[in-house]
């Protein structure tokens, strides 16, 4: 355990002086989809539920963030807040019907709500269709005491958002709800006879990870200045899914860790245009036909038959 | 003339042909889609590029070797299948005993570097196919082009040829043997692992051959299967993936509503089949032809 909580004490301080080293708007960005992919790994690593459609959650709380800030011109809190009471709302009709369903359909009912939602934010006049919302600004934070216009001050407060997230989902796991969901992932049948009712905890298990998909989504916006088509697409829950797998899903830093690897990698490549994709295809097979667990699975499992062994 | 509810026969009549024609193209894909799934356990996110490929091919071959449409309508879709043969030899064989997450996941992975590839190549403005059967023919209460009903109509017939093929035939006896008993089938000396070959060369050869019908009508462009999978995936759900023929009539009768939702309320048009999906889900969760277990 020692060493564990030495690895935590050195990222937390490594974050804490990050932005002094890298640019801090790559680093908020990859903290808003680190917390996106945790979101989404909470929902496939513990329920065992693999959603497709993760982007509507992550993309729609954008808008809803743009348009509370900037058509209702209201401070960015209630702009988060707005983000992620929209990402749960929507989270509740799709989850309940998305989990009349199981294994596969699950993932490809998800799939078709997402595609539903972004026809619909492509015609919606509040989201500016193709142009987005753009321009929104960043306005200080708790009536004027944290001015979020300098991008280090905004950085330690995207810390903060993603920390919080992040606590929450651990929390949530070692609890006894998250006790049950795994249950409930490994052995469904088993579960429903132990008395416990599986679609509640799988509807509260998949709204969670919608609201906390939304504070990413919402805090993206909030960094970047706008929301646009892009967040709510198949590409970016196509996106998500491959960050927690490159991470290792089921891991609690996996998906962190592969959302850095994915940014950084996109960083590098934005310029080469399609090959992005192939790229994000290659390593998708790779992954599957050879590294299932991801990076820090793979690398515990190591770790582990390292230390047996000697 | 005569007005039906306000709307002139021609635009109502036009937009069914087209709804006929999407419903076609939907039937052919979810049939594919569900014969892949019966057989291998894995939903074949690449159905979407494995179409594109299909009309990709033939454009190809009418431009670099001039093969006409006629031929390229049985050679596309062997070439397609053939890679789509050699990818479930050299991977999706090997991901069988696994979730069908994985399967899921691969084929995504797929579909992605073959869009990526052929976007990297040809760019992604289409580049169009001169129909096989030009002109058209006045109904009297429309204008039917003539290349859209040879469409409907081959359609019908392939996605009939399909049913029979696999609920009448010695083969599809096999198949279908194979789909609920593996093992027992290849203990009477029937080489599975060769049928789930084949049957994924099928269910590939029928997306490239909707891709061939396709090219004339829409443009040949690297992502024209991207969006089109992902509504085939709702109508998989719909219809449940348990029956051919169910597949086949949720295919066109999607087709038909989509269709009727541009003539009566067109903002809708292109969300009615998830509308249509969450209703199903509600009312009956395991498709309009699905057995729930």
């Amino acid at each position: 355990m020692t060493s564990q909580r030495n690895i935590a004490v050195f990222l937390i301080a490594l974050a804490l002086i990050a932005p002094w080293f890298a640019y801090p708007v790559f680093l908020m960005k990859a903290l808003c989809f680190a917390l996106f992919a945790c979101a989404f790994n909470l929902l496939l690593g513990y329920a065992g539920l693999m959603s497709f459609g993760h982007a509507m959650f992550f993309g729609m709380a954008g808008y809803f963030y743009g348009h509370v800030v900037k058509a209702w011109d209201l401070p960015p809190e209630l702009g988060l807040l707005a983000g992620v009471a929209g990402a749960a709302a929507l989270g509740l009709v799709t989850g309940a019907l998305a989990i009349r369903r199981q294994g596969i359909y699950f993932a490809m009912i998800t799939l078709a709500f997402a595609q539903m939602v972004y026809f619909f934010c492509v015609q919606a006049p509040f989201t500016g269709g193709e142009d987005g919302l753009q321009g929104i600004a960043r306005k200080p934070l708790l009536g004027g005491l944290i001015p979020i216009k300098d991008d280090r001050v905004l950085y330690y407060v995207v810390l903060a958002i993603f920390l919080f997230g992040y606590v929450a989902i651990y929390r949530f796991i070692h609890s006894p709800f998250g006790q049950v969901l795994k249950a409930i992932r490994d052995n469904e049948q088993r579960a429903v006879s132990l008395g416990y009712e599986a679609d509640r905890y799988k509807l509260l298990a998949f709204v969670l990870s919608a609201a906390l998909a939304g504070l990413a989504g919402a805090t993206k916006a909030m960094v970047m200045q706008f929301a646009t088509l892009t967040d709510v697409s198949a590409a970016m829950s196509g996106e998500v899914v491959l960050m927690a797998l490159v991470g290792g899903l089921g891991t609690i830093i996996g998906p962190v860790v592969g959302a850095f690897i994915i940014i950084t990698m996109q960083n590098y490549l934005a310029a080469t245009g399609e090959f992005v994709l192939v790229i994000q295809g290659v390593i998708f097979v790779v992954i599957v036909m050879a590294f299932r667990k991801g990076l820090v699975g793979e690398l515990t499992d190591w770790w582990k038959s390292r230390r047996s062994a000697g | 003339m005569f007005e039906l509810l306000g709307i002139p026969p021609q635009a109502l009549f036009g937009q069914l042909l087209l709804g006929l024609i999407n419903g076609a193209f939907y039937a052919m894909l979810s049939l594919g889609l569900a014969v892949i799934f019966g057989m291998l356990n894995v939903i074949n996110f690449t159905h979407g590029a494995q179409y594109m490929m299909g009309a990709f091919a033939a454009w190809l071959m009418l431009t670099q070797l001039d093969i006409p449409f006629w031929a390229a309508l049985v050679l596309s879709p062997l070439v397609v299948a053939l890679f789509g043969i050699l990818l479930e030899k050299v991977m999706l064989k090997r991901i069988y005993h696994l979730d069908h997450l994985y399967g899921f996941l691969l084929t995504f992975g797929l579909a992605l570097i073959i869009e990526g590839s052929f976007q990297w190549k040809w760019g992604s403005s289409g580049a169009p196919y001169p129909s096989p059967i030009p002109g058209g023919t006045n109904l009297g209460f429309m204008y039917m082009p003539n290349y859209r009903a040879f469409v409907v109509v081959a359609a019908l017939v392939i996605c009939l040829a399909t049913w029979y093929g696999i609920e009448r035939t010695k083969f599809g006896a096999y198949l279908r043997a194979a789909t609920e008993n593996p093992t027992l089938v290849r203990a009477f000396g029937i080489n599975v692992p060769r049928l789930i070959t084949l049957t994924y060369g099928l269910g590939v050869g029928l997306a490239a051959l909707a891709g061939v019908l396709a090219a004339p009508i829409q443009q040949v462009s690297a992502l024209m299967g991207t969006n089109l999978v992902l509504v085939v995936f709702a109508v998989v759900v719909i219809g449940g993936m348990g029956s051919i023929m169910g597949s086949i009539v949720t295919g066109f009768g999607l087709g038909l509503v989509e269709g009727l939702t541009k003539v009566f309320y067109p903002p809708a048009s292109n969300t009615v089949i998830f509308v249509v999906m969450a209703i199903v889900l509600l009312v009956k969760p395991a498709g309009l032809f699905g057995q729930s277990k």
